[in-house]
């Protein structure tokens, strides 16, 4: 008898269709995955099983029993727990409190402290009850999920993107949980789109592609390559990396040292860091480690600095606001697209002003012809895929806008270019096309630091690695040396003090 | 059973028809309340939609009354377009009659006498730096201590109200003005002239116009205006941009100010001639109504503005004509603002129309 049977299942929103009969068979005790890009349908699916979305058409057996999942509520009820790729902990409620709230009301809370030791012990998943959320790692906030979920005894347990926000070193522990709760027969969904992990865990692999099925396979007897032409129909062109050749210091940050500005962010310990033109340089780390806050020094968005900490060619710009900076050359990509590097009910024209002034006449008139010549040359140039000039920014999908905004700030032949996450939720065509026009920037002389949770981008693009954790930066390795399981121990923090490593030390503060 | 769907695209269409169909339900809800006082709708509806607009004499006092109604809208759109909450535009308006007045009584005592209408500018200068000057505490305290500009531009009202109230019932009282709570007449060479003779309407009307045309160039085609927006839409963005907020604070108080007081001392030097306590009739909460209703864009704050002066002066008319309470005014203002936003929901959103088997189907997203 199969655990998990969908047939047919359909889903329309207004504007695209997120399921289009969709098929899925789960056994008992299998670890599945759901592969597919962002925008695939991987994440309206799950909701349908997890009742947070009706599905239009189709049908769902559990255990062989049909059922109509019309809430979360109801889902746990049969046995269904999904665990979020975003955590939903309260922060100042202790571990056990977190999972108390989810449960029913039957139960004390020391009973319930009680049972997580048990469930904790069985699986090796060690959490501290007493302990408050905030002081927790991600990693252990993620433990904290992943009991809470265990809890309710599951037959099916969904994981959204779960390794996503973790180091290489708690993917692994994570791998070693799952496979201990599939063998005592609880069916895992897996969803991601990092192809060597589902590799690596699964025993089977449903592909997604536009909301339909491409795909049933084996994931153990497929290759990266296999996997990835069934994700997006094609592979994408191998990047074209030649040796880096370094020249002038372009930006150096010399012990810099910066108090957070809100109550969870993260304070920068001393960092110190150069870049040279003509290279590109990687900054590793998990998110929550002071990576928003260095990005926001480095573009002049925060410029509580001493001038002396961050230099442009020489020049102190540590107080200086972005535009002065950017006038000295150097620009920067968001993470965040919509809302701060595009102002999304605004025009691609209008979001063209937002970084580049060709557009404007004397006297502070906007030329709007030039304003949207410019962005269609922008469009063209880097193949977005828009309605025009004029279309918001907000009717773009991801992917494209990241092509808008890079392009954007690439095309203003910048001398420094910092970028934060270049390709984050970008799709693989679009990221691919994004990392080469970074490497050809590179190979015209500038210098680009990038930012990013995906070690596998960071290698493939950078030319030297720092890694960030708790607020302070490593000391650089070049990627011919540098090794992933090097740069997981030193995204917990510790590059000084040699091998006694866990993973524990990851903790965002 | 009716349910409400986001659209995919904010449908432009409803954007400018949502002001339409508030203002027909809103004449339906009061044609219901003409019925439910005992009046003949189709007549109580024409005191408001039509007699306003029969003849020469009755439009021109639709303009007089539509001209700081527009004036105040202006300046309010641009801070609502920078996201600074400025809801104290009546208070700016006092300041500005206050220092108009002030400039008036001032000159005329100075010896300062000349032709018609010759000082007039001066005046209207004056009420915009007291329109400024009140919207720029507004900003200090914004700026220096975080306050709310919300609260803090509302209470403001009133405390230009008591400060208008104790200049006209004390140091300013016209000593030959039977004790009555009002400054002397001004001088002629202050006042600010009728466009034609006999008529009340002046020529602050013309200015009004070509505000309209100033602010739809100051927000659609100038860096500042735009860079205010920016900040507005998406401070983030700003921030990433390099845009400073707190000279946007500063620039859209100081601009929305200035409007009201213009549109004060306008007031005192043109249709009044003097200071009472009731310089305004709540022009400056009004313009809020006028602000949104015109879709904070400048072509249709101008329709607004009159729609709402309409409003006033029908109010007016059925009070005098058909016997009907005053407050009606403010009850259809109320209606009005109310039913916009309500019909703003469809901008986003599309109702269906759905079956019994969906009912359970509520989708969360």
């Amino acid at each position: 008898m199969l655990r998990l049977e969908l047939e047919n299942i359909s889903k329309q929103y207004p504007a695209v269709k997120a399921n289009d009969r969709v098929s899925l068979r789960v056994q008992p005790g299998e670890i599945h995955a759901v592969l597919g890009e962002n925008g695939a349908g991987k994440s309206t699916l799950m909701k349908i099983i997890y009742g947070a979305v009706r599905p239009d058409e189709g049908t769902m057996r559990f255990n062989g029993q049909p059922v109509q999942v019309a809430s979360p509520a109801a889902a746990r009820a049969l046995g269904i727990s999904m665990v979020y790729q975003h955590f939903s902990l309260f922060d100042t409620l202790t571990a056990a409190e977190n999972v108390w709230l989810g449960l029913d009301r039957s139960q004390s809370l020391a009973e319930v402290s009680r049972r997580i030791g048990e469930v904790a012990s069985v699986y090796g998943l060690d959490v501290d009850p007493q302990r408050p959320v905030h002081t927790l790692s991600v990693g252990e906030r993620q433990r904290v999920e992943i009991v809470r979920a265990l809890l309710t005894n599951p037959q099916l347990l969904i994981l959204d993107e779960p390794t996503s926000v973790l180091t290489p070193q708690a993917v692994d522990r994570l791998f070693v949980t799952l496979r201990q709760l599939a063998a005592g027969g609880c069916s895992i969904l897996y969803i991601s789109h990092k192809l060597d992990e589902i590799r690596a865990l699964c025993h089977h692999c449903t592909v997604l592609r536009g909301g339909r099925v491409t795909g049933e396979v084996d994931p153990t007897q497929e290759t990266n390559a296999s996997l990835s032409r069934l994700m997006i129909g094609a592979e994408p062109p191998p990047l074209q990396h030649r040796p880096a050749a370094p020249g002038e210091v372009a930006l150096e940050v010399r012990g810099l040292t910066l108090a957070s500005d809100t109550p969870f962010g993260t304070a920068l310990d001393d960092i110190s860091l150069q870049l040279r033109r003509g290279e590109i340089v990687g900054i590793a780390g998990v998110s929550g480690n002071g990576q928003q806050e260095l990005m926001a020094a480095l573009s002049g968005e925060d410029v509580r600095a001493d001038a002396d900490a961050v230099r442009l060619f020489g020049a102190p710009v540590g107080r200086a606001g972005p535009r002065a900076r950017r006038e000295q050359g150097l620009h920067f990509v968001p993470e965040e697209r919509l809302g701060r590097g595009a102002v999304p009910t605004m025009s691609l024209a209008h979001n063209t002003l937002l970084t580049r002034g060709e557009a404007l006449g004397r006297a502070g008139w906007l030329r709007t012809g030039a304003m949207r010549a410019q962005a269609a040359a922008l469009i063209e140039r880097f193949k977005v895929k828009a309605g025009g000039p004029q279309a918001p920014a907000r009717s773009l999908s991801g992917g494209n806008l990241q092509k808008f905004i890079v392009g954007r700030e690439i095309d203003a032949r910048p001398r420094v270019l910092v970028v934060s996450q270049p390709t984050w939720g970008v799709d693989v065509g679009a990221a691919s096309q994004i990392r080469a026009e970074l490497l050809a920037l590179r190979d015209a002389g500038c210098a680009v630091l990038v930012v990013s949770e995906e070690l596998e981008e960071l290698f493939e693009l950078s030319d030297r690695l720092h890694v960030i954790a708790r607020g302070r930066l490593s000391p650089s390795v070049p990627v011919a040396q540098a090794t992933v399981e090097q740069i997981g121990l030193w995204m917990s923090g510790l590059w000084d003090a040699g091998p006694a490593a866990t993973e524990t030390a990851a903790a965002a503060p | 059973m009716l349910r409400l769907e986001p659209r995919a695209q904010p449908s432009m269409a409803m954007s400018l028809a949502s002001p339409l169909i508030a203002l027909a339900l809103t004449a339906v809800i009061a044609a219901l309340l003409f019925v439910a006082l005992g009046k003949d709708p189709v007549r109580g509806l024409s005191m408001f939609f039509f007699e306003p607009l029969n003849g020469l004499r009755p439009v021109t006092e639709v303009l007089l009354k539509a001209t700081p109604l527009v004036l105040c809208a202006l300046g309010l759109a641009v801070c609502y377009r920078s996201n600074v909450w400025n809801i104290g535009a009546e208070g700016q308006l006092l300041l500005g009659a206050i220092a108009g007045g002030g400039m008036a009584l001032w000159l005329a005592e100075s010896g300062f006498i000349g032709p018609r209408g010759a000082y007039a500018p001066l005046v209207l200068a004056a009420g915009v730096l007291g329109g400024m000057l009140w919207a720029g505490l507004t900003a200090l305290l914004r700026d220096r201590f975080n306050a709310s500009e919300i609260l803090v531009s509302l209470m403001l009202v009133y405390v230009a109200q008591q400060l208008l109230n104790y200049l006209v019932f004390g140091p300013w009282k016209d000593p030959r003005g039977f004790n009555f709570p009002q400054t002397p007449t001004f001088d002629a060479s202050t006042w600010l002239l009728p466009i034609a003779r006999g008529m009340r309407l002046h020529w602050g009307a013309v200015v009004a116009l070509v505000a309209i045309v100033v602010f739809w160039i100051f927000l659609f085609r100038s860096w500042r205006g735009y860079q205010l927006q920016v900040g507005g839409l998406a401070p983030a963005a700003a921030r990433y941009a390099g845009f400073s907020s707190r000279q946007a604070l500063w620039t859209a108080l100081l601009i929305s100010g200035g409007m009201a007081g213009l549109a004060g001392a306008m007031e005192a030097a043109g249709p009044l001639r003097q200071l009472t306590p009731h310089v305004s009739t709540g022009y400056g909460f009004t313009a809020i109504i006028v602000a949104f209703v015109g879709r904070l864009h400048p072509l249709g704050i101008l329709l607004a503005g009159i729609l709402l002066s309409m409003l006033l002066i029908g109010g007016e008319l059925a009070q005098s004509r058909i016997g009907l309470p005053n407050a009606l005014t403010g009850v259809f203002q109320g209606l009005l603002l109310f039913l916009l936003l309500a019909c703003d929901t469809l901008i986003a959103h599309r109702v269906r129309w759905q079956g019994r088997r969906a009912l359970s189907g509520r989708t969360v997203q």
